[in-house]
């Protein structure tokens, strides 16, 4: 191991987990914005609307993302209407194509989770909230989206961790994410070992970090659903 | 059709299927010893298994790709080098490819076999032990015959991230599907046309899988009653 030469590339490095996180902050932010409507949808009686989410997140969740990624970046400059448009400028940047097809990707995959755990809640709390005169909306917002959100959280921890490294494709189409550096720097000194090691090493962190995050989410707004604690434990409680 | 691209293109669906079939058959090797090793007595097993599930999982599959392809290519010429081979030697990209995606979903299906195990009654295996059965034909004919069955809908997720991962391979150069559309793409420059075809072949893949998988579940549970 040459430490001498990973040492001076840690701002690279750095640079790159900047990228990385950008890229994932944005896509999974987008991405939870159009996947609760479209989970909403995914999980409603409405065949029409159901079925239309999910031939959507189908063919999301049937192919590569690296295809997704491809078909956007190289592919839409086939189509002169797209090269004339007054989007062309966004089309033709790396980062964009980028965020739009991880958008469109964690999108499916949450709108499937939100839609799981939506049909999870007990159908009591949807008719309790019912019986007391809460309209539709009130329904969905005061009741399914709070305990269908929260019963999403520890698949949706997956997801995310699933994008962090999906983020990685980055690299395919010129972007210097955290393997981007890895890349160039393999590329630069033909050291494999230092560069993908200490790359991995970066995903590790910041993958035991995310985990801890949702770990400690889970903890606050999971508790209702924790296993109860035992007898001995409430009465101590209450007596104290 | 595709501008006489087509034949280019089965070819290539036949070498990324060859990629996750020999992949799959080193994953699920690994994925039983795996599993063995987590439930194993032995603390240093267990430790072992665990360092790999969690970092190999920790990682992103192209990093572990590079380091493999790359790092490989060093190491096979060091040692080369070392027993007096003059000549480079070039790692295959299929051998890469397969190496490293059979390496990576061994750690996922370490979890899945390892929790398929864990769901088994212990009575059931104790009771083959009491029959006078060796640990092994317990393994056969009791246990293992119940795994697939807990394993299943953990394995179809599993495969159907690793037919995907094979996308990958592309990247470190072994002419799969997505590299052939690639070239196509470049040749014709219609690129949305065949990575469109790329998209459609593996969705068929995809599919394929999905449907052969369900009846699979389906023939494995017969005779297991089902609430509502």
């Amino acid at each position: 191991m040459n430490t001498e030469v990973i040492i001076e590339a840690l701002p690279s490095y750095f640079d790159g987990v900047l990228v990385t996180l950008q890229l994932l902050g944005v896509a999974l932010l987008l991405g939870l914005i159009l996947a609760v409507p479209l989970g909403i949808a995914r999980a409603s009686a409405n065949k029409f609307l159901s079925w239309s989410v999910w031939s959507y997140t189908y063919v999301i969740r049937g192919t590569p993302m690296l295809v997704q990624l491809f078909l956007i970046y190289f592919g839409l400059a086939q189509f002169a209407i797209v090269r004339d448009s007054a989007l062309w400028p966004w089309l033709s940047s790396a980062w964009f194509c980028a965020v739009l097809a991880f958008t469109l990707n964690t999108a499916a995959y949450t709108a499937e989770i939100i839609a799981g755990a939506i049909r999870a809640i007990p159908a009591g709390e949807v008719e309790a909230a019912k019986s007391l005169g809460l309209s539709r909306w009130q329904v969905l917002w005061r009741i399914v989206l709070p305990a269908g959100l929260r019963r999403a959280l520890p698949a949706y921890s997956n997801e995310v961790i699933m994008m962090l490294h999906g983020t990685s494709l980055a690299s395919t189409v010129t972007l210097v994410d955290l393997t981007g550096a890895a890349r160039e720097m393999n590329a630069r000194f033909y050291l494999p070992f230092e560069a993908f090691i200490t790359a991995g090493v970066f995903y590790l962190a910041l993958t035991g970090i995310l985990v801890g995050l949702f770990h400690l989410a889970e903890k606050r707004w999971l508790r209702h659903l924790a296993p109860r604690q035992s007898r001995y434990a409430v009465a101590v409680a209450i007596q104290t | 059709m595709l501008h006489g691209f087509l034949p280019t293109l089965i070819e290539g669906t036949g070498i990324t299927l060859a990629v996750a079939f020999l992949s799959l058959i080193i994953a699920i090797l690994l994925g039983l010893v795996g599993a063995a090793a987590r439930l194993s007595a032995s603390p240093v097993l267990r430790g072992i298994a665990a360092v790999y599930t969690t970092v190999i999982r920790g990682v992103p599959d192209l990093v572990l790709m590079l380091l493999i392809f790359y790092g490989g290519q060093l190491a096979v010429n060091i040692i080369a080098a070392q027993m007096g081979v003059e000549e480079p030697i070039d790692i295959n990209p299929f051998v890469a490819g397969v190496a490293t995606i059979g390496f990576i979903f061994g750690a996922y299906l370490t979890e899945t076999f390892r929790g398929a195990l864990m769901a088994i009654h212990p009575g059931q295996r104790e009771a083959g032990l009491a029959f006078g059965m060796s640990p092994f034909k317990v393994f056969i004919r009791i246990t293992f015959p119940q795994m697939i069955r807990f394993a299943i809908p953990g394995f179809t997720n599993n495969w159907l991230v690793l037919v995907k991962s094979t996308a990958l391979v592309s990247v470190i150069g072994l002419t799969d599907m997505m590299h052939r559309a690639g070239m196509a793409a470049g040749a014709t420059r219609e690129p949305f046309t065949f990575y469109l075809a790329a998209a459609a072949i593996y969705l068929a893949i995809t599919t394929v899988s999905l449907l052969i998988l369900r009846a699979l579940e389906k023939r494995v549970n017969v005779g297991i009653r089902r609430l509502a």
